[in-house]
């Protein structure tokens, strides 16, 4: 600077934010050319996590590929694996029996209720409300614990199965869920909404930010909460219903002004409406097998049969070291509404017992690519509230 | 709109490009040229009655030694204010390994893209941006491709990240942790 001159040189600064940054949720590098504290581009770049799921997929049998599926969106396992489910059986034309199918729904909502308080509370921790991250692990605990009641495992389950599920629920994973949904509408009332809901600083940090128009969002591919809360109701469970949507009521949340906010209000209202459906699928709990009986050619048989039934031994080792070996012919797209948006499976069988090709359509990989849209033109601290706001999971953008 | 009609209506509007239509599971696949792809995507994009506003998804697929042309570009179209879908395969040559960009239609077929291009090195006339996405920018080879091998001893042709992490591992061999 010149003294007396008044005039001021500037030049734009570029910086690198991420790999390794607590604010993007795992290995998302943003590079930010900043004018001052202004964003001018930003640019998103991915691949840190990539392990190749697609290609190892179609070397594996479609059973052996289910546990691929855990490690995409690495906290809502359940929703991947129900959807690589439904598109397997969908392409081999099975029907799972109406009890696994009831299971299946309410693990696939207690999945979006434990993704979408952890995306939320990480959301505000990244903000700068602290308290909500507390509240939010002591609810998701309980999930997890009842997740691992049920299937041994907390966080990579694999309990869906090609044809229903792995085992049946327990009476008392039923009575402890059903606490749980009466006490937790008033945890979100009393806690998590009060905490932030008319924050004065959550309120300037996330209004009128990032704002996107329904059309631009559409454009974008963008679907989930991201979407909704442009107020396009666009959802897989209604649009086009799998498992036990169907028979359930539920109401589908939208916003209105494509904001942080918006979203984040979204989200609080999936919650209950999660909770809803959790609830009913509990009341309405049919009786009968888990498994669909009549496809012993595409699930593996009961333990106690291959140790005493020639064939189900045979079925058992074919279908482990081969796959199913009457796959139809054909190629299905199957999609399925995870936490994060619209999880699709495209999958194309050559007949053999091994997909040959596989892609999935992972919703935090749509999202991430719009970033450079909802920043431009705001400041470096609206990038975080971004970046929490399209709720990504990178193992899932990545693959 | 049923899916057959409106593969039907695709197949009127262009009749030299549609190759094949096929129905598996309720769901339609219309195979076509690629030359005019950019034309039929246009055309189902803005079609008030067809509107086919979200593309799902974008991908390619390899049918090496099963089928000529060697390649595919699936595109998944859905319609949210008619609730309908359609498959759309463009067939890619080996020796002609590209096809237009769509970008400007839609602009979520931006990633897509790069990533079909990345893991299939199908290259995409007039994308804005065209780099590798999934793997690093120095990767040599295309992954998805069914050539590629899934495990082998490369040697001198691994790539360089990992020789130097071997490198770094037979250095600090010698020394014991306690």
């Amino acid at each position: 600077m010149t003294a007396g001159t008044g005039e001021i040189k500037t030049k734009e600064l570029t910086i690198s934010m991420g790999p390794q940054h607590p604010a993007t949720h795992g290995v998302l590098r943003v590079v930010l050319d900043l004018d001052g504290e202004t964003v001018v581009k930003c640019t998103p770049y991915v691949g840190y996590l990539h392990r190749g799921t697609e290609k190892l997929a179609e070397n594996r049998t479609y059973l052996s590929a289910l546990p691929l599926m855990d490690r995409l969106d690495y906290i809502s396992s359940m929703s991947n694996d129900i959807g690589y489910c439904v598109a397997v059986e969908r392409l081999f034309g099975i029907e799972p029996p109406e009890r696994a199918k009831y299971i299946r729904t309410i693990m696939g909502e207690m999945t979006r209720i434990s993704s979408h308080i952890i995306g939320v509370a990480t959301h505000a921790l990244d903000i700068g409300a602290m308290t909500l991250f507390l509240y939010s692990f002591r609810d998701r605990e309980w999930l997890l614990d009842l997740f691992e009641m049920t299937c041994g495992a907390r966080l990579t389950v694999s309990y869906p199965r090609i044809g229903g599920v792995r085992n049946d629920v327990s009476q008392k994973f039923l009575d402890s869920l059903y606490k749980f949904t009466e006490e937790f509408p008033k945890k979100i009332e009393d806690e998590y909404e009060t905490l932030i809901d008319q924050n004065r600083i959550w309120l300037q940090r996330t209004k009128g930010i990032g704002v996107i128009s329904a059309e631009d969002a559409i454009n974008w591919g963008l679907t989930g909460p991201t979407l909704r809360g442009s107020g396009v109701p666009y959802d897989v469970r209604k649009y086009a219903p799998y498992d036990a949507y169907d028979k359930v009521e539920f109401d589908v949340p939208i916003g209105k002004n494509g904001d942080v906010y918006d979203r984040y209000k979204c989200r609080m209202e999936e919650l209950k409406q999660s909770n809803r459906i959790i609830k009913q699928c509990i009341e309405k709990m049919p009786t009968g097998p888990v498994m669909a009986p009549d496809a012993p050619k595409f699930t593996l048989p009961p333990k106690d049969k291959v140790l005493t039934d020639m064939e189900s031994l045979i079925h058992q080792f074919v279908l482990i070291t081969k796959g199913p070996m009457n796959a139809p012919e054909g190629e299905i797209y199957a999609a399925t509404e995870v936490p994060k948006g619209e999880l699709g499976f495209y999958i194309i069988s050559d007949g053999t017992g091994k997909p040959y090709r596989l892609r999935l359509r992972a919703p935090s990989f749509v999202h991430v690519s719009v970033l450079p849209v909802l920043c431009k033109g705001g400041l470096v601290s609206d990038v975080i509230a971004n970046i929490g706001t399209i709720d990504i999971v990178l193992g899932e953008c990545d693959r | 709109m049923e899916p057959k009609e409106i593969a039907e209506l695709i197949k009127e509007r262009f009749v030299s490009e549609v190759l094949d239509i096929k129905d598996f599971c309720d769901q339609v696949s219309v195979i076509v040229k690629k030359d005019r792809i950019k034309e039929i995507m246009k055309y189902l994009h803005s079609t008030p009655e067809l509107y086919f506003d979200l593309l799902t998804d974008l991908c390619g697929v390899d049918y090496l030694g099963k089928k000529e042309p060697r390649f595919e570009v699936v595109y998944h179209l859905y319609s949210i204010k008619h609730r309908h879908m359609i498959r759309i395969k463009a067939e890619v040559a080996d020796d002609e390994c590209s096809i237009d960009s769509v970008v400007d239609i839609w602009a979520g077929a931006d990633w897509h893209e790069r990533e079909c291009f990345d893991l299939y090195g199908i290259a995409f006339n007039g994308h804005p941006d065209l780099r590798r996405i999934l793997m690093p920018e120095d990767w040599e080879g295309h992954p998805l491709r069914k050539d590629y091998p899934l495990k082998s001893d490369l040697g001198d042709m691994e790539w360089k990240g990992v020789k130097e992490v071997i490198e770094i591992a037979e250095k600090n061999k010698g020394y014991e942790v306690r």
